[in-house]
Order: C-alpha cells, then sequence, then structure tokens
C-alpha cells in the first residue's frame, strides 16, 4: 500500500493530540507535543522517498550513478528536529517554573487554583 | 466541562481529523516515486556550487535566508529558557558537593572525552562534504564537555564551562550568520548568496560559503546546548529555596541530582 507511511504520520499526530489533551501531567504534555513533532518528520521523510534512492550526499557516490532521496524535505527535517529540541527545552522550563510556583504540574490542578 | 463532554468532544475532533487527513494522504505523490520535481533540481544547483553534501547546500545556500530565521528561533528559545530560569528572588544558589565516581566509569569518560569533542569539531568542519554540519557537530561537541559531568562531578564541569562565556559565544554565532549576510552585501551581491570561489568538489574547501555559515551556526549551537543544560542542571543542583527544599523538590525533578545514585 502505497500510502502506509503518510498514514502513519498521520496516526503518530494523532496519538500526540490524543495525550496532549487527555494529559495529567505537564511534562506529559510536552513529551506529547514531541510526539506530535515526531508525526512531521515522519510525513517530510515519507514525502521524499524514492524508491532504490540512497542519501542526497555525494562524498562517496558519483553524482547521477544513482537515484537519490529529495533532500529539500531532508533539510526542512532538520529544521524541524532543531527548534523542535530547543521549544521542547523552553516548555520543559515553564514547566519547572509552573511546579515550583503552584507545587504541582497537573494541569487541571492549575486551573482550580486560579479559580 | 465534564471528563466525558470533554473525551467526546476529544473523539470526534480526532476523528474528524482523521477523516481529513487520510482523504488528503490519497491525493499525495504516491510513496516512493520518482518525482521529485524540488528535490532534482536542489541536486542539480548544489553539484553546480560544487557541494557534495546537498543536504548542506540547501540550508546554507539556497534556503540561507530561511536557516537565519531558524537560528533565530534558536536563539530566542535559549534566550527564553535563560530568563524562565534565573535564580529568583526566593532562592540562593549553593556549592554543589563533590561526588564519588567509580574508577572504570572515570576513566572511559575522561577517555572518551577528547574523542567526542573532536569528532563534534569534524562533523562541524566537514559539513559540506559528507553527513553532518554545524546543527548536529555543535550538539555532539558541547556533549562532550558534560562528559566531565559524568566522569568527575558537577564542580568540575563548573570550572570548564563559563556560562557568561558560552552566552557570549552563542550571541556571536547568532550575529556571525546575518552580519556574513552583511558582508556579502557589501561585495555587491545579494544577501547570503554564495560569492565565495566554490572550489573543488569533495574537498574541505569546497562550497564557497557554506562551510562559514556552517562554522557560525556550529559556534551557536554548541553554546546554545552548554547554556540550556547549564540553566536545567543549574535548577537540579545548585539552585535551591530559602527554605532549603532543592529545585521542585515535591514534583521529583530532582533526580538526576548527583551524589544520590552514584553513578549517574
Amino acid at each position: 500500500m502505497s500510502i502506509l507511511p503518510y498514514l502513519v504520520a498521520g496516526w503518530l499526530f494523532l496519538a500526540g493530540c490524543y495525550g496532549l489533551a487527555t494529559s495529567r501531567n505537564l511534562i506529559h504534555a510536552v513529551g506529547s507535543l514531541a510526539v506530535c513533532q515526531a508525526s512531521t518528520y515522519v510525513l517530510l521523510l515519507a514525502v521524499g522517498y524514492r524508491r532504490g534512492g540512497t542519501a542526497p550526499v555525494f562524498s562517496d557516490i558519483r553524482p547521477g550513478s544513482r537515484p537519490v532521496v529529495d533532500p529539500v524535505v531532508q533539510a526542512l527535517t532538520l529544521t524541524d528536529v532543531v527548534v523542535g529540541a530547543t521549544l521542547t527545552a523552553l516548555l520543559l522550563a515553564l514547566v519547572v517554573q509552573v511546579s515550583k510556583r503552584h507545587g504541582t504540574v497537573d494541569p487541571d490542578e492549575l486551573r482550580e487554583l486560579r479559580g | 466541562m465534564s471528563l466525558r463532554v470533554r473525551m467526546v468532544v476529544l473523539a470526534v475532533g480526532l476523528l474528524g481529523l482523521a477523516a481529513m487527513l487520510v482523504a488528503a494522504f490519497r491525493k499525495l505523490p504516491g510513496f516512493g516515486g520518482s518525482w521529485h520535481p524540488y528535490g532534482q533540481r536542489a541536486v542539480e544547483t548544489a553539484l553546480g556550487r560544487h557541494t557534495s553534501n546537498v543536504i548542506a547546500s540547501i540550508n546554507f545556500d539556497q534556503r540561507a535566508f530561511d536557516t537565519m530565521g531558524e537560528q533565530a528561533i534558536l536563539f530566542g528559545a535559549v534566550l527564553g529558557t535563560v530568563v524562565i530560569l534565573r535564580t529568583t528572588r526566593d532562592e540562593r544558589r549553593v556549592e554543589p558537593e563533590p561526588a564519588r565516581v567509580p574508577a572504570p566509569l572515570r576513566r572511559y569518560a575522561l577517555a572518551v572525552l577528547p574523542v567526542t569533542l573532536l569528532t563534534g569539531l569534524y562533523v562541524v568542519a566537514h559539513g559540506q562534504v559528507s553527513p553532518g554540519g554545524g546543527f548536529q557537530g555543535g550538539v555532539v561537541a558541547a556533549t562532550a564537555l558534560h562528559l566531565l559531568y559524568i566522569a568527575v562531578d558537577y564542580r568540575a564541569l563548573q570550572r570548564v564551562r563559563s556560562v557568561p562565556l558560552f552566552t557570549l559565544a552563542d550571541a556571536a554565532g547568532e550575529a556571525g550568520y546575518p552580519l556574513l549576510g552583511l558582508g556579502v552585501l557589501m561585495t555587491g551581491a545579494s544577501f547570503l548568496e554564495n560569492v565565495l570561489p566554490y572550489g573543488t568538489l569533495g574537498t574541505l574547501s569546497s562550497g564557497g560559503t557554506v562551510p562559514v555559515l556552517n562554522a557560525a551556526i556550529g559556534l551557536e549551537v554548541a553554546a546554545a546546548v552548554v547554556v540550556l543544560l547549564a540553566q536545567f542542571l543549574d535548577q537540579a543542583i545548585v539552585i535551591e529555596s530559602e527554605d532549603g527544599e532543592q529545585g521542585a523538590g515535591s514534583v521529583g525533578d530532582g533526580d538526576g541530582r548527583r551524589g544520590e545514585g552514584g553513578a549517574a
């Protein structure tokens, strides 16, 4: 089936959304967001895949001798990974402060504290 | 909203999204097909500019302007983390205690440290030739430094890792990228255009401005990772609240503290 890799990406995204929505712990919520982000890596790399293709790096293969996979989506994935990692760090920093100020990392309890 | 209503709303939303995703995926070009118009043009352009790592050519030459935005996000996220995790008024900094490390672990980590550092620098320097580049190599180089924490203890890491210096390096890498672009502008070319000689394909000096921008990114990423980890490690080890409770205490994020479990 030729759309199976895309479906895997969609499934990962939905699983991450489910985790985000039902999360009882902010650290778990940040992890779920990372799962959502991972789905974009799978989707991008699946879009760029080419049957029989190799890595788009010509340090050890002669240009034109073999088909290569799409390098554009790989560059986008690299961007995605870097931004995702630093953003996760930023969110975890927020969680650290939330837990210090409110003494809890349960999003439901946080709402009760304000109300 | 009760939990039950929430779950129903969530289920409806997820199922609707799933249906739309499947409908969209069916219209995508089939998996593994040979039709990649952008990829083909990117490969041709990269080879025309003598950069054998096509991905580096895309990131630091063909899409160099976008990478500038991306590294700004990186810098912004690090800046935000530093601000959020600073020592607040009701907290104080304590001296970390020396920790005992098993001798084999210490020997292994100290032996691996220079190798890791060299690998990181190699990956940054060869970004235009082989897989890797500033982003990947920067992270590897920053990790090397933290082997000191594994091999000795946090005080050893603190002595080597001057946070103000690394913050400065982070800013230098961040500023260096647009400054290089402006320098290119001075020569009469477009912003961030590849103006340097392309060199020979597959050699260290190939790719024109790609290795230069790679180095700026490598510096920024390495410094950013060191600064980021410093903030989180300080929270777990050095910063405690005035009433003596370390870090966030009750939530149990102090598990990474040294000296409790011996070898971390």
